[in-house]
């Protein structure tokens, strides 16, 4: 077995882990309906869950967590996207996680650092894809205004979708094979939710997908900063 | 396989004998999350524990108990040790687990299939579904007609149905 642990790696899922956890915690008191708030706080918590244990690999969880700056962090840059309407979160949780259940189920099966936690995460995460991708088809297949803010919301977010598969230092999986059967996930849902798959290039529109590289887009610093504030103010607050 | 003495097997049964915080008609035995317990001492114990599910937040206050109720026992040192691998499955919990489960009014966990979800089902939410081998039953009046509300309840390893016989809503352990 392989004991070793990339810093780089266990940050990079670690942060998504912790970042998407920290977005979906928004909704709390703001989702459309009680079970979804719900729902969502449940997606976030068990990202939060496998947060704690990556981090806790490389460092302290809260040292980490709340005292590194923004260009230290290697979350990539969808899960950072602000929350938008509900189709927009719906749609940025059908993209990562569907990846991210990609991702575990492969890392589970090999012998790496990463096992233990994948083989457990891995089937939480399948309860995540099966409710974005069920709410997908619910919004896409809907009535006009929700179809319209599904497709709105796609395409918005689509060309973050690239960065997920580039590799990775010291994370073994096959990067291309992933982003094979992402597409064709991805794809088949869209067209089963009577979606149009955009067109638009899935990175390098813009040098979109520098997150793994500690480059962000404009909310995450403000993200971070609620994220952090209590913690920077108060060092060694507790309940 | 690492022999046990009986004093471990003794500190085990007390630290399996601990209610779950969440679930407290279930002990902690009953729910499979203890996994061992290893002297490292004469008063020094360690305890193996295993969430049930990653983030789930009753690990800590399970901990505290564990610790709690083996320092009552006489243990000065108690550390409870967190294990994912192998990773807990639903069908750890006992027979008798999954009794009390429904008797607190909880569908229990389906046993030996495979984890995750059912396969996607398009169409409205009671539309004739094909016929389930296995359903799940209303904890309340025992009726196999019921229906999904939410994938996620008041807790992450619980879903929230509905009965459409006796028209109570339920919460149903998920299988993991």
């Amino acid at each position: 077995m392989t004991t070793t642990v990339s810093t780089t790696a266990a940050l990079a899922l670690g942060d998504d882990a912790l970042v998407l956890s920290h977005r979906l915690g928004e909704w709390a008191g703001h989702a459309p309906v009680l079970e979804e708030e719900v729902a969502l706080a449940n997606i976030a918590l068990d990202l939060l869950g496998q947060a704690r244990v990556l981090l806790s690999l490389v460092g302290d969880e809260d040292e980490l967590a709340y005292l590194r700056e923004e260009r230290a962090f290697r979350n990539v840059q969808l899960v950072e996207q602000p929350n938008g309407d509900f189709a927009h979160t719906i749609l940025r949780q059908l993209y990562f996680s569907t990846y991210q259940h990609l991702l575990y189920a492969e890392l589970a099966a090999g012998d790496g650092p990463f096992a233990p936690l994948a083989a457990k995460a891995v089937k939480e995460v399948a309860y995540h894809r099966d409710h974005a991708e069920q709410w997908t088809v619910r919004l896409g297949d809907g009535t006009d205004e929700s179809h319209e803010r599904a497709q709105r919301a796609c395409e918005a977010l689509w060309r973050f979708t690239g960065e997920m598969f580039r590799p990775v230092e010291g994370l073994d999986v096959d990067g291309a094979a992933l982003e094979a059967a992402w597409l064709e996930s991805v794809e088949g849902m869209l067209r089963r939710a009577t979606l149009t798959v955009p067109e638009g290039p899935r990175s390098g529109a813009w040098r979109a997908g520098a997150g793994r590289q500690g480059l962000h887009t404009e909310p995450f610093g403000r993200m971070l900063a609620e994220m952090q504030h209590l913690h920077r103010s108060h060092p060694g607050a507790s309940w | 396989m690492v022999t046990t003495t009986p004093l471990e097997a003794e500190l085990l049964a007390l630290a399996g004998s601990v209610p779950d915080p969440e679930l407290p008609v279930l002990t902690l035995r009953e729910l499979g999350v203890v996994r061992a317990v290893h002297m490292r001492g004469a008063d020094s114990v360690e305890v193996e524990l295993t969430p049930t599910y990653t983030g789930c937040p009753a690990v800590e206050s399970m901990s505290v108990d564990i610790e709690r109720v083996l320092q009552e026992h006489g243990m000065r040192e108690v550390t409870v040790r967190r294990v994912l691998a192998p990773a807990w499955s639903t069908d750890d919990i006992t027979d008798e687990g999954r009794r009390k489960l429904r008797e607190f009014g909880i569908a229990p966990p389906r046993a030996g299939r495979t984890a995750g979800p059912v396969a996607l089902q398009l169409g409205p939410t009671r539309a004739a579904l094909a016929p389930e081998t296995d359903p799940i039953r209303c904890p309340h009046c025992g009726s196999a007609d019921t229906e999904l509300l939410s994938r996620f309840s008041s807790t992450a390893c619980k879903a929230l149905r509905r009965c459409l016989a006796c028209r109570e809503p339920f919460d149903h352990f998920k299988e993991l």
